[in-house]
């Protein structure tokens, strides 16, 4: 189990607070499929524990059937977990929490979606969207309403906000409404934020403009963040921290320069030399092996999930999975090579 | 809304309903005789005094057209209305909460949609032996609201799997108000269309129950006047007037509902419509 | 020397109506030399997939050329007959298509999709189509079990190298690529583009890459040309354009991919949205956006192509003293 990362993994200058803004233990999560007779388990989560420090940008990676979209919902609560504890400035969310109690829960963490055209109600102006958890969390007093919105929305880089106010989604770009959806999740004040996606269907170009919003906001509104991709250039880019997710389970975890300059899980590696790397691979004639396929999470093996692709899989990794070893100061990896 | 407009199927049926609402609601003006008097001469053929004739009971039968067309279309769309808001509990409600309350409410559904409609009809009709209009329409909610509940549950669902209702979860809104706030109001067409058809299944269904004659057949209403027509054998005495004309009433009625429930459908999903 | 594909001045239109034609694209000049990889980079709306279908000989109402020359081989593909262009479509020219997974018929086994295809193009014979089905497994590296297995059965990933193995069963010579990557984890990605290249090598068949993922584009293509607004604004080798992109568009677009290992430094996204293709701004279709605009040049007037180096050639103002592109 870890405590907030220490002083390697929060940047320099934030202040030590004992309470980690976000700390998962034993986070598992299962779902079953199918109809009488042909019941399968899916194991979407399996035994994760992970904290977030005040402050931090935690970058989840993991390709499809990771956990990480999971990991989001379930921190968010919009999913139960099946067993395992999620606690939120320190506080405790119970396991069948009462309406009362999911409401602070929300009021504290926030979800940003990926996307951008399906998570605003078409139906529904940005001012209704926006000034919802205002209402809900009883944010502000009616009349300091208006002002609040006009600076939510300055402060996400819709302006001027009392245009952008009176719109409805289909009158805004991707980019406008992806703000937007930074704009709610903000309204709530929370103090940690889960961005899943929140920029692979966005344009190229209009990416780099939200990442870096998020990592003003991080700043200005002293926001704890996890930001869930696939991208390693994406995370790499915003993140203090990255934790590497492979079918269910955490299998690497460190800062950001360490695990990606320097990793030391064999699918952490994997996906490194496979992700675009123009600066490394150019004019190198790369031979790429990738073998087996992706993991089946209703057929988890025993042990380590990554063995039947592993290279330097042993007859211990099938065995039993492996627990976790330092590779370095605050780089932690769950593999037997270490 | 302006798509609605532009639709000819829309303006159609719409045009069809308001020409019937207007002769419901103007009736006393429209209508030359009360449509119960009958000191008017028995079975007498189309003349410039009774422009449609008269009944073998010695009623106009223009009056009657007239007259009946009211309590055709208030059964037609209060039962409609009643059946939309049995839906949206049994439906939309119940899709979106989920778990037990879903379990309850689709059992109770399909108990509903199990049951044989026309005997239940025709066993609670005559059960009731009450004639009023309000037993009639109680009736025919009761037996008509369990198949388009379920359209609504599945179409429910769909919507609260949507990004923005789990985001409206998120910004700490209550059940209620998201089912009201998002989901009702993305299934508009669905729901109006669905309370056209059930207009049209309460027009068809009621003109059935009076012409078998189970139902206020002492009431002026196109069904009854079917009854009336087929007891007292108008075509075998040449009165096609009566026998032709109420018939023709409800099929214009039914179709302009069911013309509605088309266009509503098209307008809701673009995919639907013709170009 | 006639390459593979060569694309003279080609406007394509989009409308349904004679009198309200919106252009897709315009004067784009393009070639593709036998066994070579063009990449076409570009956001959404710049016009590649257009591009694309138009040179592939499937554009369809209501798009529609407007002008300029598409040769394969020296042959005008525009002159054809539309029985013409049929026999070529993937026995010379093959379209792999965004989203190609979702293409394959869900009700039909991918064998009979392959005979399917095959017996459109005169060949009959059972044996042969067989014999071709699991040569083209073999290339893909699927397991031949999945000739008789239905599309749903088989992975994302799987389902691409199916089609692909489609799409080269009949020897073509210069295959369409549309975002053929985009929807696939990463790793599943790499080793796709592995096995295109490999056949390449043993095909010897030209490429021509439509994504939107410059940094994979850099690392797989030959020459790469950027696309934005309907034009293509800068068209050079993948090295030149790696190494000293010329356009601001291009250099934003690099930027927007942050290099994966190298340490956190802030960079700069880009403002605005693509304009409206119906509603073109004058001058350069960049201008609102561009970080080095020249006031009163680049705001009025359409920047020409110009040579920024050797084969290396970008349509921008801050260009204009070298020499003028002439073709």
């Amino acid at each position: 189990m870890f405590s907030a990362a220490g002083t390697a993994g929060a940047p320099p200058g934030m202040a030590q607070n004992p309470a980690p803004a976000l700390e998962v233990t034993g986070l598992t999560k299962t779902y079953s499929v199918g109809m009488l007779g042909r019941v399968k388990i899916v194991r979407a989560l399996t035994n994760v524990d992970l904290a977030v420090a005040r402050g931090e940008v935690l970058g989840l990676v993991g390709e499809s059937g990771s956990g990480k979209t999971t990991f989001a919902r379930t921190v968010a609560y919009l999913e139960r977990p099946t067993s395992g504890q999620v606690l939120v400035d320190g506080r405790p969310l119970p396991p069948r929490p009462g309406q009362e109690v999911l409401r602070q829960h929300r009021s504290r963490v926030q979800m940003i979606f990926q996307d951008p055209y399906t998570s605003l109600d078409p139906l529904h102006k940005v001012r209704y969207t926006v000034s919802r958890p205002l209402r809900t969390f009883g944010i502000v007093a009616k009349k300091a309403e208006q002002g609040t919105l006009e600076r939510i929305l300055a402060q996400v880089g819709l302006v001027p906000p009392g245009d952008f106010l009176r719109r409805y989604p289909y009158q805004l770009s991707g980019g406008q409404r992806q703000r937007v959806g930074v704009a709610r999740a903000l309204a709530a004040r929370p103090s940690l934020l889960l961005a899943d996606e929140p920029t692979s269907m966005l344009d190229v170009s209009i990416r780099l403009s939200i990442m870096n919003l998020l990592l003003d906001l991080r700043e200005s509104e002293s926001l704890s963040l996890v930001f869930v991709t696939h991208d390693l250039a994406g995370a790499s880019y915003m993140s203090d921290r990255i934790a590497i997710m492979y079918a269910g389970h955490l299998v690497e975890l460190g800062p950001t320069e360490k695990v990606m300059g320097e990793p030391r899980h064999p699918y952490t590696q994997l996906l490194r030399r496979a992700a675009p790397d123009p600066a490394t691979n150019f004019g190198r004639d790369t031979r790429f092996e990738a073998r087996g396929d992706p993991p089946d999470l209703t057929d988890l093996p025993q042990g380590c999930p990554f063995a039947p692709r592993c290279p330097q899989a042993r007859s211990e990794c099938r065995a039993e999975l492996p627990g976790w070893r330092q590779a370095g100061p605050d780089h932690n990896v769950r593999c037997v090579l270490y | 809304m302006k798509a609605f407009l532009h639709n000819r199927r829309a303006m159609a049926g719409a045009s069809i309903l308001a020409f019937f609402a207007l002769v419901a609601i103007f009736a006393p003006l429209l209508s030359p005789d009360n449509p119960s008097d009958i000191n008017y001469g028995l079975m007498l053929g189309p003349s410039s005094r009774h422009l449609l004739g008269t009944t073998p009971g010695g009623q106009d039968i223009l009056s009657q057209l007239i007259y009946g067309a009211r309590p055709t279309l208030v059964v037609g769309l209060l039962t409609g209305a009643i059946i939309a808001v049995i839906q949206l509990v049994m439906g939309v409600f119940s899709g979106y909460a989920g778990g037990a309350i879903d379990a309850v409410l689709s059992t109770i559904t399909n108990v509903f949609l199990v049951l044989p409609g026309l005997p239940l009809l025709i066993v609670i009709k005559g059960y009731t032996s009450s004639d009023s209009l309000t037993t009639v329409v109680v009736v025919l909610s009761v037996t008509g609201w369990a198949w388009g509940a379920r359209v609504l549950r599945s179409q429910a669902i769909s919507l609260r799997d949507r990004p923005f209702t789990e985001a409206a979860r998120m910004s700490g809104e209550r059940r209620w108000r998201i089912v009201m706030a998002h989901i009702v109001p993305n299934m508009f067409g669905v729901l109006a269309a669905n309370f056209f058809g059930a207009a049209l299944y309460a027009v068809l269904t009621f003109a059935f129950l009076q012409f078998m004659g189970l139902a206020n057949i002492n009431e002026v209403a196109w069904g009854s006047m079917l009854y009336w027509a087929q007891n007292d054998s108008a075509q075998m005495l040449g009165q096609w007037v009566f026998l032709l004309l109420p018939g023709l009433c409800i099929l214009l009625l039914g179709t302009a509902f069911g013309l509605l429930n088309f266009a509503v459908d098209e307008v809701a999903d673009p995919r639907l419509r013709r170009n | 020397m006639a390459g593979l594909l060569e694309i003279r001045g080609l406007h394509i239109g989009y409308g349904w109506d004679e009198r309200s034609i919106t252009t897709i694209v315009r004067g784009v000049d393009l070639t593709v030399a036998e066994g070579q990889v063009v990449g076409v980079a570009g956001e959404s709306g710049c016009g590649k997939t257009t591009l694309a279908l138009a040179a592939a000989g499937l554009l369809e109402p209501p798009g529609r050329i407007l002008s300029g020359k598409i040769a394969y081989q020296g042959t005008d593909l525009l002159a054809l007959s539309p029985e013409q262009l049929r026999s070529l479509h993937l026995s010379q020219i093959s379209m792999v298509f965004q989203a190609s997974m979702n293409v394959l018929n869900p009700v039909a086994r991918i064998r009979r999709q392959f005979s399917d295809a095959m017996k459109a193009h005169g060949i009959s014979s059972e044996d042969q189509i067989t014999a071709r089905a699991k040569e083209m497994f073999e290339r893909v590296r699927l397991p031949l079990r999945f000739l008789d297995a239905y599309p749903h059965q088989l992975s994302g990933g799987m389902r691409q190298r199916a089609v692909i193995a489609l799409s080269l069963c009949l020897g073509p010579k210069l295959l369409f690529l549309d975002e053929p990557t985009t929807a696939l984890d990463v790793v599943v990605q790499r080793s796709i583009i592995q096995m295109l290249n490999e056949l390449r090598h043993e095909l010897g068949f030209g490429v021509v890459f439509i994504t939107h993922d410059l940094s994979l584009l850099v690392e797989v293509a030959d020459r790469i040309a950027i696309m934005y607004a309907g034009s293509i604004v800068e068209e050079a080798s993948a090295q030149q354009l790696y190494q000293g992109p010329a356009h601001p568009y291009t250099a934003a677009l690099m930027n927007a991919f942050p290099p994966v290992g190298a340490a956190h430094r802030r960079l700069e996204g880009l403002a605005g949205q693509p304009p409206d293709l119906r509603q073109l701004p004058p001058g350069c279709p960049f201008a609102p956006r561009c970080p080095k605009l020249i006031e009163g040049t680049c705001d009025r007037v359409v920047p020409l192509d110009r040579w920024a180096q050797e084969a290396h050639r970008v349509a921008c103002h801050l260009y204009d003293e070298k020499e003028a592109n002439v073709v």
